[in-house]
C-alpha cells in the first residue's frame, strides 16, 4: 500500500527539484565566504547540513496540499488505511524522493567543500542517519498547514525551529568525524530523535490532518 | 453484504453554527435515501457527520465505519496517473481488485490508458463514482453524483446503482437536486433546520 | 465544587472581573518596590559592580518565559482531553506575554553580558535556548493567527505546543552538548548551597513575585478579551442565521 502512494506521489513531484536545489546552496556559499580551503573545510559539515534541510523543507507543502485540494485526503480518510499509515507513507516517500538522493550526492558536494577525507563517511552515515528524521517532522508540518491558502512560509516557520536538534547532532557527527573524535554519541543521539520521531510523530500527523479535514 | 445505516437524534454544525437538529431516519438493506433541500440547508454536512470526517454535535450514527464509502464533491483523481492508474491506486488501498465489468459500466472502457488529467469533467466524474464500484463497500454517502454528467450518464449511473448496489443490498444516502428516477425514500432536511436557542454549535458555551 | 467550573465561560468572567484590577495594582507595586530597593538600597556587587542590578529584570522575565510555555503546554493538554473553550484561549492569551517575557530576557541579557563578557550575544547555551524558545513562541502565534476558524485553530496550536515543547527540551540538550556556555548557573534554587547574596536575594524575590503578579494580569486580562471576541463571534453568527 505504501508502494501505491508512493507512486501516486512520484507521479506529481518534482523529483529533481530538491537536489538541484542542495547542489546550488553548496555552490553559492564559497562565493559568499570565500575560496580558501581551511574555511571551506571548517565550515562544510554545518553548510551541508544545514543546505540538505532547506532542500528537504523545499518540497514539504506539497505532501499533503495536493491531496487535500483534489479530495483524496477526504477519500483516505475514510477508507481502511489509518491516517497514521498515510502520514507514515508520506514521509516515507517524501525521504525517498529527497532525502535519500541527498545522502548519495553529499559526499560529491563535500568535496566542492574541501571536506575532509575522514569527515566523509561519518557525513554519509549522518545524513542517511538523520533525514528520515526531517521528512517525518516535515509531514507534521505539513499537515498542520494543510488547508492553508499560504501556508508554505508558516509552515517554514513551524518546522524549522522543530529542526535544531537534528541539525546540531547531525553536523555535530560529521565535525567530530573530520576531527578523528569519536561519533558514536551524537550519532546514537541523532538516531534517537529519528526513532522518536517515527514513533511519535505519525500520530500527531494524522491528528492535525483529523482536525483539518473537518 | 447486509447493513444497516441508523441515525438518531442527530445534529450537526458548520463553521462554529448548528445547521441540523433531531435529524432521524434509518435506512435499511437495498434501500436509498435521497436527501433534499435548499443550498447550505446542510446536506454536505449530514454526509461528512455520517462518514465520520466530522463529529456530530449530538445524537449517534450507527454503522460500521468500515461499511462507509464517501464520495465527496471532489473526485480525488491524480491527475497525472491514467485512468485505469487511479482506479488500481484505490483498490490497492481498499484491498481489492479492480473488476473487469467497471470500465464499461462507466463507459471508460476506450479512455483506460488516458491521464486523468485530460479527461473532461463528466469523464472525471464517471472516474471517481467508478471508484464506488472498485472499493466494494456496502454503504454509500453520495455528494451530489451527477454533477457535469449528461442525461445519458446519469441513466446508466441509475441504473449501476439500483441493479449493482441496491440489488445486491447496498445502501445508497444520495444528496441531490435532480431527479435520479429510481425508488427511494426522500427526506427533506428543512425539517430539521435548527432553530431552537442554545443550538448553537461550539460556540454555545459563550452565549 | 470543582475547579472545571470556572472552565465556564461566564463563571470564569465573572471570578476574574474583580481580580484583574488587584492583580495590577500588586504586581505592578511590587515591582517599583523591588526596583527602587533594587537600584538605590542594595550595594553593588564586587566583581561585577552595578551591572549585576539588571538581574532584577532579567531573572523574573526568563523565569515567566519559561513557565508561560509551560502553562500553554497544560492549558492545551486540558484543552484536548477536556473541551474547555477558555482553557484553548488562555493559552491563546499567553502566548504573546510570554514572547515579551522572552525578549526582555534576551535584551537585558545583551545588555549585562555587554560589560560582562564583552559581547552583546555569545552562543552559550541558555541563551541559544532561549532564542529557540523565542522561535517556538512566533510559529505557535503564527498559527493561530493564520487559522479563521478558532476550534481548529485551538486544536492544531494545543498539538504544536505539545510536540513542540518535546523539541525544545531536544533542543536544550542538544545545545547543551552543542557548546560551553559562559552563562553563570542559576541565579536560585531550592537545593544549592551557594545563592545569590542575600542583599540581592530579598529584591529579587519581590521583583519575582511582582513579575508573576502582573504575568498572571497580562494573561487574565488577555483571556477575558479573547473571550468577549468569541461571544460577538457567537452572537455574529446566531444573527446572520435568524
Amino acid at each position: 500500500m505504501i508502494r501505491d502512494l508512493k507512486l501516486a506521489v512520484r507521479a506529481g513531484g518534482g523529483f529533481g527539484l530538491a537536489l538541484a536545489f542542495f547542489l546550488i546552496v553548496v555552490v553559492l556559499v564559497p562565493f559568499g565566504v570565500g575560496p580558501e580551503r581551511e574555511v571551506l573545510a571548517r565550515i562544510a559539515p554545518g553548510i551541508l547540513w544545514v543546505a540538505a534541510l532547506l532542500a528537504a523543507l523545499l518540497s514539504l507543502d506539497r505532501m499533503f496540499a495536493l491531496d487535500h485540494e483534489d479530495g483524496s485526503l477526504t477519500l483516505l480518510a475514510t477508507g481502511p488505511l489509518p491516517l497514521e499509515a498515510v502520514a507514515l507513507g508520506k514521509a516515507l516517500v517524501h525521504w525517498a524522493t529527497t532525502g535519500l538522493p541527498l545522502v548519495v550526492i553529499a559526499p560529491l558536494l563535500g568535496i566542492l567543500l574541501s571536506l575532509p577525507g575522514p569527515a566523509v563517511l561519518p557525513l554519509l552515515v549522518s545524513l542517511a542517519v538523520g533525514t528520515p528524521a526531517l521528512s517525518m517532522i516535515g509531514a507534521f508540518g505539513a499537515a498542520l498547514t494543510v488547508g492553508l491558502k499560504r501556508g508554505g512560509l508558516l509552515m517554514s516557520l513551524l518546522v524549522l525551529p522543530l529542526y535544531v536538534p537534528t541539525l546540531v547532532f547531525g553536523a555535530e557527527v560529521v565535525r567530530r568525524g573530520g576531527e578523528g573524535l569519536g561519533v558514536a554519541v551524537p550519532l546514537a543521539m541523532l538516531g534517537g530523535i529519528t526513532l522518536g520521531a517515527f514513533a511519535v510523530l505519525p500520530f500527531a500527523t494524522a491528528a492535525a490532518l483529523r482536525v483539518n479535514l473537518r | 453484504m447486509s447493513a444497516r445505516l441508523g441515525v438518531a437524534g442527530l445534529a450537526v454544525e458548520r463553521g462554529g453554527l448548528a445547521v441540523l437538529e433531531g435529524v432521524s431516519f434509518g435506512v435499511p438493506a437495498g434501500r436509498a435515501l435521497i436527501l433534499r433541500g435548499p443550498n447550505g440547508v446542510g446536506k454536505t454536512t449530514l454526509l461528512r457527520v455520517l462518514a465520520g470526517l466530522q463529529k456530530p454535535l449530538a445524537g449517534r450514527v450507527e454503522a460500521a465505519p468500515d461499511d462507509i464509502a464517501y464520495a465527496s464533491h471532489a473526485d480525488g483523481i491524480k491527475a497525472t496517473l491514467s485512468v485505469a492508474e487511479n482506479l488500481q491506486f484505490w483498490a490497492g488501498i481498499h484491498g481489492t481488485g479492480v473488476p473487469d465489468g467497471v470500465y464499461d459500466l462507466f463507459d471508460l472502457a476506450d479512455l483506460r490508458g488516458r491521464e486523468a488529467g485530460t479527461l473532461s469533467s463528466g469523464q472525471k466524474r464517471r472516474l471517481g463514482l467508478a471508484r464506488l464500484a472498485v472499493i466494494d463497500r456496502p454503504i454509500w454517502l453520495l455528494d451530489e453524483p451527477t454533477i457535469s454528467l449528461d442525461r445519458q450518464s446519469v441513466t446508466r449511473f441509475a441504473e449501476f446503482l439500483t441493479q449493482h448496489h441496491l440489488a445486491r443490498g447496498g445502501i445508497a444516502v444520495i444528496a441531490t437536486h435532480i431527479d435520479l428516477g429510481i425508488e427511494a425514500e426522500t427526506l427533506d432536511l428543512t425539517a430539521f433546520r435548527a432553530r431552537r436557542a442554545g443550538a448553537d454549535g461550539s460556540d454555545g458555551a459563550f452565549l | 465544587m470543582s475547579i472545571w467550573e470556572y472552565a465556564n465561560p461566564k463563571k470564569f468572567m465573572a471570578t476574574t472581573a474583580p481580580a484583574v484590577p488587584w492583580l495590577f495594582a500588586l504586581g505592578i507595586g511590587a515591582i517599583v518596590v523591588a526596583l527602587v530597593w533594587g537600584f538605590f538600597f542594595t550595594p553593588a556587587d564586587y566583581r561585577q559592580g552595578a551591572t549585576v542590578k539588571i538581574i532584577y529584570l532579567h531573572v523574573p522575565s526568563a523565569m515567566l518565559a519559561i513557565n508561560a510555555w509551560l502553562m500553554m503546554l497544560v492549558a492545551s493538554l486540558i484543552w484536548l482531553v477536556r473541551r474547555h473553550h477558555v482553557s484553548a484561549l488562555a493559552a491563546k492569551a499567553a502566548a504573546p506575554v510570554g514572547i515579551t517575557m522572552t525578549l526582555i530576557a534576551l535584551m537585558t541579557g545583551a545588555i549585562w553580558g555587554q560589560p560582562m563578557w564583552g559581547t552583546w550575544w555569545v552562543w552559550d547555551p541558555r541563551l541559544t535556548s532561549f532564542l529557540i524558545l523565542f522561535l517556538f513562541y512566533l510559529g505557535y502565534v503564527a498559527l493561530w493567527s493564520a487559522i479563521e476558524d478558532p476550534d481548529t485553530a485551538a486544536d492544531l496550536t494545543s498539538i504544536l505546543c505539545i510536540v513542540g515543547s518535546v523539541f525544545a527540551v531536544l533542543s536544550r540538550y542538544a545545545v547543551n552538548f552543542w557548546t560551553q556556555g559562559l552563562h553563570q548557573g542559576a541565579s536560585l534554587s531550592l537545593d544549592a548551597k551557594e545563592n545569590v547574596a542575600d542583599v540581592f536575594y530579598q529584591p529579587l524575590l519581590l521583583a519575582i513575585a511582582g513579575f508573576i503578579l502582573l504575568f498572571l494580569a497580562l494573561v487574565l486580562l488577555r483571556t477575558r478579551t479573547e473571550i468577549r471576541w468569541r461571544r460577538v463571534r457567537a452572537l455574529d453568527l446566531r444573527a446572520r442565521r435568524d
